[in-house]
């Protein structure tokens, strides 16, 4: 009797670390969620906001059509675990909002933190006979025999914020964005302040993540070009604390620097803090530039109120850019790129509102 | 036999009775580990007055930053030497209670609203119920252990894999933002008190043990039970329930560390904060001489272990140790230490001391 | 008679570091016998198994098998050879079936035929007429069966000597039953056994031949019918019937009081330890044992009086009032101290100091809250290392760096300072040296003397006449008598013993 009952705790635990198995939080998200900021840094939000607008109403417009007659579209949406990260939280929210009974769809959710749940869910819908599968893989391998299934059934499949290992033939596009852009825009607008001197400390994701690789890669370039000076390159986990000890610990040796540059917004808040306990000056005008990556709603207004400098967005809102899709083929309009990279801006003060914030901030 | 060698110890150089003591070890490691410090850098232990951002005098430095730092560990390793001794067995889930403990915090203090302006509770109660739940938590693991008899390990494996999916779902996935300031004080620095707040809480930890230790049997009774079972329940003991009590008391140093960690930063960060705790807990636990299978234990070793670990952490961030090599110098130094920490290995260097010294005599 | 010879043990030497557990020891075993091996515990028996399965290399001496000297080094030596082994505690896999049980670990390849494995192991269990199926699931067979099945993964790898060791201690009585009549049919098909018990009963029922042994010799080997139980049980505790010597009250004892209750009384008492009911009650001031063979459960009764078992049912009444002993605690609670027969699992907190291990139980009695001063323990531990003169470098010495008889002393002194009313002592003089020895009596009969009342269990017959003035007769977890005043004779104890024929 005991045994079974420790064989049934075990089974317990191991169904908890595959529930569990993404749980890195923010790590998993920041591994392969992708993020990319377009070229427009100074692009007014006026213009961000125009766009997005525009965008949305279309897709309201044309959602209108089918649920007037009657008929709507059944989509599959399969998506990682909503306990991840905020960014997670708030792509969920942003597709169920979208894809609506109003907005003439018939949507079935599914959520999975592995491949065998995600792949199960998408066997039902395949089933199902839905019109189309969106999905946002947990891995990249292993959806081969789905993709197969789907293309038999002349069900459409399209993937977005993660891309899968397979043949562009299978699906009709891929809403990804671009961590190395996302970087580069970054690297971009600190170039742009034109400070006196460079003197950066840089807080690194985990390592070999591709937000990590893409959002490096694009500091450490520029700063050869432009001769700046990096005081420090550590790796601070995602995480707040550690990277709380590390400019601590930089503060501590007496070692000058005038830039962090973060690679999401909790290593940021977590400097931030440091500098505080310190009494260094940062922000606007300030002595050290704060610069994040994520657009957390607390980043955003710590950006608005101007003790931070910048922060990189992370777009996860790819619902409207799905709709748009969808619709278009309803009309029989094939993508014109497999690829579609999202719209992602950077912020500081000149282009953030308390509208962006509500906009963007995750 | 073993008599012989203890009644000789009596007569023995300084030297093999120290290198005998439990406290040896850890002690010269931190020595060691501060001698290298004033070496590479003289100015290591200069410590400064310097006004933080609020605009209140706060002392800082390389040893203030360690005693700081090192706070939320060294509690745990009261909790976690005393797990170790009863159990003979190891808590993995202390860094996944502690999101899930400062997550209920957190969300006692926010009510339903993420960014409240006022708290909604006062920290006193949203303390206790977070310390109330890390205990059920720690009892949980207890009653896993003591009464189901799952190996330690295997038993806290649930929470550790669970234990973060839970915390995020406490608060909704939400991201909880605490701005009232003097919910920052249990992280940083009470206003007029220029030393760090985490130090007085440890201290506070550290003479509460002191007392209890001192003031009850809980040392004999655990020793007994870890050492010999049968016999201490032979001796009208409940190895049952002082097994449990081992995990409260665990889930009790849990409940702490969880309201420094969250204060330092006055948010939360699921999937990370605190992590790996566990780990360094542990190694503090090993690091102070104490068999990992149970028994006797030094609770002073343990946690002048924990400093070890901070400071060892500490400066490897000063040295600006690149981010990959990072892990692989810490792991050198701890296997370093834990072996020559071990029993078996003091065994033999006591053993050593005195053939050393008659052999200068010959 | 020779040629039906299946196993020759000769002159049998195995030394340990100060032990001899085994001198000179022959064993024969024929073709298509039941052979007990017996003896008290030390006698050498399981060094014996040891030896003849290769789990121990002997020092000297020779083992014939089939009329070949066989040198056997491992336990796959053994089993090549033909020698198989069945222990007490069933060692196959609860979740596996049958059939893979019989088979598993055995197979030459990789690739198994599961429904010929089925087949075969059917074909096996019919004619061994086990009640099991190739393809059950072994956890839903009884205990018997389970042991039977082992037996059955014995006796068909080619199997011509088959070792049983105390394979009936967890089966009752209808599955021992099953178990010898599958020891039978093997009988017939000319397996030789050697059954390993302390069931005399058992003993008398199956077997045909017993070797006795005893302090690691040969006794000498019987034909089961022409040994009586009680000649067998002093052969076994090494009297001789004829060599009594009557030993009467010479210590002053206390006198208890008339109409006084009795300090501890029990009525239909059992545990989960699988004694049966028993009676039992002790005067103020009187010394009893409890006696029988080792496996009796004489020192179960003990441990379901203090509670150390789950006490499963009885009556307990402590001087004439009801009292419920569920926990050791409940028992220190009543005044009640146990000293254990197992001094290294049960006993001795083998890292902790002499000290600690001396004041533990009255400071568990005292509460958690009250712990002893640092210097009180020390005057405590000194006080009664200097009364029990035990030989220790210092108070703070580990306690298992201390010698058997000095351990003993420590949790002696650990329970004295209980200040029992009622003193259980389990084997308190096991392998301690012979002065210790006499201490410890001469102890016993002080305490008495002043009014404790003690329990003493002894697997030496003539250490308990001299000490008990009343002794509980325990055979085959049964308590069988009680004697008292005259009848405390060591051939009336051991008939007692040894039961069934006089």
């Amino acid at each position: 009797m005991r045994k079974k009952f420790v064989g049934f705790l075990l089974c317990a635990a191991m169904t908890a670390t595959l529930l569990a198995g993404c749980g890195g939080g923010s790590d998993t998200k920041e591994t392969d969620a992708p993020a990319a900021a377009t070229e427009g840094d100074t692009k007014a939000a006026e213009d961000t906001k125009a766009d997005e607008g525009t965008t949305a109403a279309e897709g309201d417009t044309q959602a209108a059509a089918p649920a007037a007659s009657g008929e709507l579209i059944k989509i599959g949406i399969i998506n990682n675990d909503t306990s991840e990260s905020g960014y997670r939280v708030a792509n969920d929210r942003d597709l169920q909002r979208k894809f609506t009974e109003e907005n003439g769809y018939d949507a079935t959710f599914a959520y999975g933190k592995t491949n065998d749940e995600q792949v199960a869910a998408a066997n039902k819908m395949i089933q199902d006979g839905v019109d189309y599968l969106a999905i946002a893989a947990a891995n990249t391998s292993g959806w081969d025999k789905v993709l197969q299934d789907a293309k038999d059934q002349g069900i459409r499949v399209i993937l977005y914020d993660r891309v899968i290992d397979a043949d562009e033939e299978f699906y009709v596009a891929s809403i990804v964005s671009d961590m190395a852009k996302e970087g580069e825009t970054a690297a971009n607008w600190l170039k742009d302040q034109k400070l006196e001197s460079y003197n950066i400390i840089h807080l690194q994701g985990q390592m070999g993540s591709s937000a990590q690789v893409g959002r490096s890669e694009a500091l450490v370039n520029m700063a050869q070009a432009e001769g700046w000076n990096i005081v420090t390159q550590q790796c601070a986990d995602w995480n707040a604390e550690t990277a709380q000890q590390i400019v601590q610990s930089v503060i501590d040796a007496g070692t000058d620097f005038n830039v962090i540059y973060a690679e999401n917004d909790n290593m940021a808040d977590g400097a931030v803090k440091a500098l505080d306990k310190a009494g260094i000056k940062h922000g606007v005008g300030e002595k050290v530039v704060i610069m994040g990556f994520d657009c957390n709603t607390f980043a955003l207004e710590n950006v608005m109120n101007g003790t931070w400098n910048y922060d990189g967005q992370c777009n996860p809102y790819q619902a409207d850019m799905i709709d748009e899709i969808i619709k278009n083929l309803e009309n029989g309009v094939e993508p014109a790129e497999k690829v579609i990279y999202m719209e992602e801006v950077g912020f500081d003060q000149s282009n953030v509102t308390q509208e962006v914030i509500d906009k963007f901030g995750i | 036999m073993g008599t012989n060698k203890v009644s000789k110890s009596k007569e023995g150089s300084l030297l093999s009775r120290m290198t005998r003591n439990q406290m040896f070890i850890p002690l010269a490691a931190l020595a060691a580990l501060l001698l290298f410090n004033l070496i590479l850098d003289p100015s290591s232990f200069a410590i400064t007055m310097d006004e933080n951002s609020a605009g209140n005098p706060v002392l800082s430095g390389f040893l203030i930053n360690i005693l700081d730092n090192g706070s939320e560990l060294a509690i745990l390793a009261i909790g976690m030497t005393l797990v170790t001794a009863a159990s003979g067995g190891q808590d993995i889930s202390v860094g996944a209670a502690i999101a899930i403990s400062g997550s209920v915090l957190l969300r006692v203090l926010c009510g339903s609203n993420t960014r409240p302006e006022t708290l909604q509770a006062p920290i006193l109660v949203a303390f206790l119920v977070a310390f109330v739940v890390a205990m059920l938590f720690g009892a949980f693991n207890g009653v896993l252990v003591a009464v189901f008899r799952i190996q330690p390990m295997v038993a806290t494996l649930i929470l550790y894999t669970a234990g973060r999916s839970i915390a995020s779902w406490v608060n909704n996935n939400e991201l909880p933002i605490i701005g009232e300031p003097s919910f920052g004080y249990f992280g940083g620095f009470i206003p007029g008190i220029p030393v760090p707040t985490p130090i007085f809480i440890a201290i506070l930890c550290l003479v509460a043990i002191w007392l209890v230790l001192k003031f009850t049997n809980l040392r004999l009774y655990t020793q007994s039970v870890g050492i010999n079972e049968n016999s201490a329940k032979l001796n009208g003991l409940n190895p049952t329930f002082i097994k449990i009590l081992s995990f409260v008391i665990l889930g009790a140093c849990v409940g702490v560390a969880a309201l420094i960690k969250v204060s330092r930063l006055a948010t939360i960060n699921y999937g990370v904060i605190a992590k790996d705790i566990e780990m360094d807990a542990i190694l503090a636990v090993a690091l102070g001489g104490n068999a990992l299978s149970g028994g006797k234990f030094n609770m002073a070793a343990s946690v002048v272990g924990a400093y070890v670990i901070q400071c060892l952490t500490t400066t490897l961030y000063k040295f600006k140790v690149p981010s990959t090599a990072l892990p692989a110098y810490k792991a050198v130094v701890v296997i370093l230490l834990v072996v020559l920490s071990s029993p078996v290995v003091r065994a033999k260097l006591s053993a050593l001391a005195p053939q050393a010294k008659r052999k200068e005599a010959a | 008679m020779e040629e039906n010879i299946v196993l020759k043990m000769r002159n049998i030497h195995k030394s340990f570091p100060g032990v001899r557990a085994l001198q000179g020891v022959d064993f024969t075993l024929r073709r298509g016998e039941i052979h007990a091996l017996m003896g008290e515990n030390g006698a050498g028996k399981s060094t014996l198994i040891k030896v003849l399965t290769g789990v121990y290399s002997k020092d000297e001496g020779q083992i014939n098998l089939d009329g070949k000297d066989e040198a056997i080094h491992s336990p796959q030596d053994a089993q090549r050879v033909g020698i198989s082994t069945v222990y007490q505690e069933i060692t196959l896999c609860p979740n596996l079936s049958v059939a893979e049980n019989m088979y598993i670990g055995r197979g030459k390849g990789a690739v198994q035929n599961w429904k010929k494995m089925n087949a075969d192991a059917d074909q096996i269990l019919t004619n061994l007429g086990i009640p099991a199926r190739g393809s059950q699931q072994l956890s839903s067979c009884s205990l018997a069966v389970q042991q039977m099945v082992a037996i059955a993964r014995a006796v068909d790898t080619d199997c011509k000597v088959l070792i049983l060791d105390e394979p009936t201690s967890s089966l009752d009585e209808q599955e021992v039953e099953k178990l010898f009549t599958l020891m039978r049919d093997l009988r017939e098909k000319g397996v030789g056994i050697i059954f390993v018990t302390h069931f005399l009963d058992q003993v008398y029922e199956v077997c045909d031949r017993i070797t006795v042994m005893r302090d690691g010799k040969l006794v000498g080997e019987f034909v089961t019918e022409e040994l009586p139980r009680v000649q067998l049980v002093s052969k076994m505790l090494g009297k001789e019937l004829d060599d009594l010597s009557d030993i009467q009250g010479e210590y002053s004892s206390y006198e208890a009081a008339e109409g006084e209750a009795p300090v501890f009384e029990a009525k239909g008492l059992y545990s989960d330890s699988g004694i049966k009911p028993f009676d039992f009650d002790i005067k103020k001031g009187e010394v009893n044992g409890f006696t029988g063979l080792l496996g009796s459960g004489r020192s179960e009764s003990v441990r379901a009086i203090f509670g150390a078992d789950r006490v499963l049912g009885g009556e307990v009444k402590m001087n004439g009032k009801p009292v419920k002993i569920a926990k050791p605690i409940d028992a220190m609670k009543n005044g009640i101290a146990y000293l254990p027969e197992d001094r290294k699992r049960d006993g001795i907190v083998g890292d902790l100091s002499v000290r600690d291990n001396i004041i533990l139980a009255n400071q568990v009695l005292k509460g958690f809250l009250k712990p002893y001063k640092k210097s009180e323990t020390y005057k405590i531990a000194d006080e009664y290392i200097k009364l029990l003169s035990i030989k220790t470098a210092s108070a703070d010495t580990p306690i298992k760096s201390l010698s058997g008889g000095n351990q003993q002393k420590v949790i002696l002194a650990r329970w004295l300072l209980t200040h029992p009313e009622y003193l259980i002592l389990d084997e308190p003089t096991r392998g301690i040296d012979v002065g210790t020895k006499v201490d410890i009596q001469k102890l016993v009969l002080k305490l008495a003397s002043e009014g404790m009342s003690v329990t003493f269990i002894s697997s030496e017959l003539d250490e308990m006449l001299r000490t008990c003035s009343r002794l509980m007769v325990m055979r085959d977890r049964r308590m069988v008598g009680e004697l008292s005043g005259e009848e405390l004779k060591q051939s009336t104890v051991m008939n007692t013993i040894a039961g069934g024929e006089k």
